[in-house]
């Protein structure tokens, strides 16, 4: 097996301290920090999304191997950051005002910085203005909006309307998602997509990066 | 009459298979060694950690319709203004595991630490719901009839069930809840984050019941409301 295939299985395995271990042998071998990242790191977290859609795998397993990833990933950021390679793009998460259930969101927004993009976690209890505020400061092309309670489901209508009221509905996009959001709610509120679970979020977030403004 | 009620942290403790499905394992499904171990860890943080407390005060019925109200933002029809009217006894709530345990979850997630902080989240949550149950369990007691001979006492909460977050508001007036160490946000929210409020009500079984056949229940994939006439085995608080 290559430096990169090991490190992608010590990810899934979760092996925080390997997975940095080889990161720094395949950075000391000269393979650049961009490679690394998009087929050791990430080809890791893919297959472990992929198990954790198939029930193969748990929460904590997946969490586990974010811990992995992170180790990675602390080592290749200054030098990602150096050598000016993008990432997959900027989304900024948060459970919405008056909700604070964010276990599902803290998985979106791991899997999601497993697939290579800049995540901007706000937190819980987020109000509209925040959201597209932290938006705009950070350069974010996708918003996405949890909820875990039918009564703070209407603050997610609020966020896409501010989008739109704003005039950044072509540069920013709105994913919803949480126990009672369905993609019905999603149209009906006018948001451009839903994500079902964590690993579905990371498609449609990834669709909404490549649709075209 | 209000009370406070402490619990022993052991005595609030979850079952395993709560914390587990809370992770998105399923009962009937053996989790790895590492996954128990991560269970243990959590548990060992929880009983070191946690405080909890209650408080809780009986209510007139007249006086929980105008609680209830809130804010006025409920749902148009809800199951609990129903439910109330009908109940013998109404008692107003407010309980949390404290703030140690939120605090510990934080530092976990600072330290890179996610899949401990997240069972760690779930053993708290759990353990915030059973002191719920823990609470209807007393008032039943007290209110002339223990679960399982007809009566039940069956704990509502602000944020389900049409009843408006908001709403808490008028709970924590009512209760003074700050008492022990519980406040509200600006959006209505608890902090302690691992708290829970609500209304206590204590009747014949058959108040309880009813079919999610309400507006927001379409929105709704709890359906805890249907399977909660449990009888549950506990143990004294101590006052």
């Amino acid at each position: 097996m290559s430096l990169l295939s090991d490190i992608a299985v010590s990810l899934q395995r979760g092996e925080d301290e390997q997975v940095a271990l080889l990161v720094r042998q395949a950075l000391d071998e000269g393979q650049e920090a961009a490679v690394i990242l998009h087929d050791g790191l990430i080809a890791g977290m893919g297959v472990v999304g992929e198990q954790f859609r198939e029930r193969e795998i748990f929460l904590p397993d997946v969490l586990l191997a974010a811990r992995a990833m992170y180790a990675g990933l602390a080592l290749l950021k200054p030098l990602l950051a150096k050598e000016g390679v993008p990432t997959a793009g900027t989304v900024v998460i948060g459970s919405v005002r008056g909700d604070l259930h964010d276990i599902g969101k803290n998985l979106v927004g791991i899997m999601l910085a497993g697939a290579g993009f800049d995540v901007v976690d706000l937190g819980n209890d987020v109000a509209p203005e925040r959201f597209v505020d932290a938006a705009c400061d950070h350069g974010a092309s996708v918003i996405g909006l949890s909820a875990l309670l039918t009564t703070t489901m209407p603050v997610m209508k609020d966020v896409v309307e501010l989008v739109k009221a704003r005039g950044l509905q072509d540069r920013v996009k709105v994913i919803v998602g949480g126990a009672p959001v369905s993609d019905a709610w999603a149209r009906q509120i006018g948001a451009d997509a839903y994500g079902y679970d964590a690993a579905s979020a990371v498609e449609r977030v990834r669709a909404l990066v490549r649709t075209p403004a | 009459m209000k009370q406070r009620i402490e619990w022993r942290p052991a005595d609030t403790l979850p079952e395993r298979r709560e914390v587990l499905l809370l992770q998105g394992i399923p009962a009937g499904v053996d989790p790895s060694g590492r996954i128990i171990s991560i269970v243990e860890s959590a548990t060992a943080i929880y009983l070191e950690t946690a405080e909890p407390r209650a408080l809780v005060a009986d209510i007139s019925q007249d006086a929980f319709a105008r609680v209830y109200h809130g804010e006025g933002s409920n749902a148009p029809v809800t199951p609990v203004e129903a439910i109330a009217p009908r109940a013998d006894a109404l008692a107003l709530f407010v309980a949390t595991v404290g703030a140690g345990v939120t605090d510990r979850i934080r530092t976990l997630f600072a330290q890179n630490e996610p899949a401990l902080a997240v069972m760690l989240d779930a053993v708290a949550s759990t353990a915030a719901d059973r002191l719920t149950h823990l609470l209807a369990v007393r008032h039943a007691a007290a209110t002339g009839g223990a679960d399982g001979q007809g009566r039940l006492t069956l704990g509502y909460s602000p944020g389900y069930c049409g009843w408006h977050v908001s709403g808490q508001r008028a709970l924590f007036a009512y209760l003074q809840a700050d008492a022990i160490g519980v406040t509200l946000n600006a959006s209505c929210l608890m902090d302690p984050l691992k708290s829970v409020s609500g209304v206590l009500a204590a009747g014949p079984a058959d108040i309880h019941r009813f079919l999610p056949g309400y507006e927001f229940c379409a929105d709704c994939r709890n359906r805890t409301c249907l399977g909660r006439a449990k009888t549950w085995s506990v143990p004294a608080a101590s006052e």
